[in-house]
């Protein structure tokens, strides 16, 4: 049995970026097992710019961010193996993994868990009519035309106004496709307001919100949808009914943690995030099982996948190292319309001097502010401005304000003009 | 001139109003002072980044994404793309490498965005 100090799930973004952070606190066997035939994960396929503001403070493509950390990852000399699937995990560490050598046992005394996410299917929010080809989620057609140089199709319907659809609508027109139409399913876009700008106001793409697709036709290829208004239950308004001709139709209906492998070593996972509860040192409820980036909670900026990965990288390396900490977990509870917080447990002793609250919100929010509670007393509060549901928020906060908390950090958002 | 804008400089995305004439705009609804600038630029000279990909013989795929290196006028968006299907590359090519250089004569060069 092979053994290492650290085995990182998946060479994307989050999974380079904790592997780097480890071997820099200077733990020397680290491996990273990727299964696709080379690392960078998704960034590969996401060709346009606007990554790496935070990180570089410059603007790259996702390619450019990720050669960055795959030239770290090579000048760190990180044991790296392409082509390898993981087939489980468990309590203990070990793992089990195939390639065309055959099956490999590794050893590790900490892992961490970065396979990022996957997105939902047709199958996933049940759309009527025929089954032909031409159905495509937005992701797959990104895969298809930026990295294996097929086009989709020519005449596009894109459901949903998600990041990658509003993306990958623009990128259709630009290889001389049409798309007809980007549908919302409802009032709020959630992709963020640039891409909107961006990406379909910039190339007179139509934005239809509360808009849905009741029915695909087609024999062998799509042949046309049927498009219909939805009311504010996003239920289908009859009579309203259009029907668009189009040959193809992408998904971009929202994204899910990749959590088999969490599962399988019976890590814990939150409902909500449908990732693994973690605490503020991007630690799962097994001790020296860490995860980061999109298989923890989707993030709309790999910039902070990146920060996130790097906690998550320099906590194994001290887990390693045998570095423990006393103080008891308290939990991070949210109510009043925000949806989850990571981390999901804060031990004070563990805390950075500044620790970064992710959030996300319910509903959009012109005005509204954070106030963070333990035991009746207020610690601190965060005026904030414009909040949506697509943007996630990332707060930081002062370690000092919880030396004295017990027991549950309740953060609840109070909407409006605040006192 | 009576348009509507929202400014894409920072995530916040101010919705702004323009008014009067190329040369002497005004803009309201902006927070800050960028929107000024971003509604001056959208108005008269307006300018995109293109990110796309070219054929490539010998590498790990059969495509490579490329982009301009800095923005170049709006007319050229679709142009860029159009310029950059005729050609094929041949690997090796490292990130950085200039594909096409000074396209349109805009002085802006086509580049590649990874090693292949």
């Amino acid at each position: 049995m092979e053994k290492y100090d650290i085995v990182i799930i998946g060479g994307g973004p989050a999974g380079l970026g904790a592997a780097i952070e480890a071997k820099k606190q200077g733990i020397t066997k680290v491996l990273v097992i990727e299964r696709d035939i080379e690392l960078g994960g998704i960034l590969q396929q996401c060709i346009h710019n606007g990554f790496g503001l935070h990180i570089f403070n410059e603007e790259l493509t996702g390619p450019e961010y990720a050669q960055r950390f795959i030239d770290m990852a090579r000048e760190e000399n990180i044991d790296i193996l392409l082509d390898t699937i993981v087939i489980s995990i468990s309590k203990d560490k070990k793992i089990k993994a195939m390639n065309t050598t055959g099956v490999l046992n590794i050893e590790a005394k900490a892992i961490v868990l970065a396979m990022g996410c996957r997105e939902k299917t047709r199958s996933s929010i049940a759309i009527p009519g025929d089954r032909p080809a031409g159905v495509f989620t937005a992701g797959a057609a990104q895969r298809y035309i930026n990295i294996e140089g097929y086009m989709v199709g020519k005449k596009v319907i894109v459901l949903g106004a998600g990041d990658i659809g509003m993306i990958m609508a623009r990128r259709i027109v630009l290889e001389g496709g049409e798309v007809l139409a980007v549908l919302a399913r409802g009032s709020i876009v959630k992709g963020l307001t640039r891409n909107i700008v961006q990406c379909l106001d910039h190339y007179n793409i139509p934005l239809l919100y509360n808009h849905n697709i009741t029915k695909i036709t087609g024999k062998e290829r799509v042949e046309s949808v049927t498009v219909a208004q939805t009311d504010e239950k996003k239920e289908v308004i009859p009579g309203t009914e259009k029907v668009y001709e189009c040959d193809t139709v992408l998904l971009s209906v929202g994204l899910i943690p990749e959590n088999e492998l969490s599962r399988i070593a019976g890590i814990e996972i939150d409902r909500k995030t449908s990732g693994p509860f973690v605490n503020e040192s991007m630690e799962t409820s097994i001790p020296g099982i860490f995860a980061c980036g999109n298989v923890v909670h989707v993030h709309d900026v790999v910039d902070f996948v990146t920060e996130e990965s790097r906690r998550a990288g320099a906590n194994a390396a001290r887990f390693v190292k045998g570095e423990k900490s006393e103080s008891e977990s308290m939990n991070t509870i949210v109510s009043g319309g925000i949806t989850y917080c990571v981390p999901h447990r804060i031990r004070y002793s563990a805390m950075p001097d500044k620790l970064d609250l992710f959030m996300r919100v319910e509903n959009k929010y012109d005005k509204a502010t954070i106030v963070i509670n333990n035991q009746g007393n207020e610690l601190v509060r965060f005026k904030k401005t414009n909040l949506t549901p697509g943007e996630m928020i990332k707060q930081s906060v002062k370690k000092s304000l919880f030396e004295k908390a017990k027991g549950d950090i309740e953060i609840t958002l109070e909407v409006g003009g605040s006192k | 001139m009576d348009k509507n804008l929202v400014c894409i400089v920072c995530p916040i995305g101010c919705r702004l109003k323009v008014t009067g004439t190329a040369d002497d705009l005004n803009v309201s609804g902006n927070i800050c002072k960028k929107g000024i600038a971003y509604a001056h630029d959208e108005i008269t000279n307006p300018m995109r980044m293109v990110c796309t990909t070219v054929k490539i013989k010998g590498g790990i795929h059969s495509v490579i994404p490329v982009k301009t290196d800095k923005p170049i006028p709006e007319k050229y968006k679709l142009e860029v793309v159009k310029a950059v299907n005729s050609i094929e590359l041949t690997s090796p090519v490292k990130m950085g490498d200039i594909i096409i250089s000074n396209l349109f004569e805009t002085g802006v060069n086509i580049v590649a965005e990874r090693d292949m």
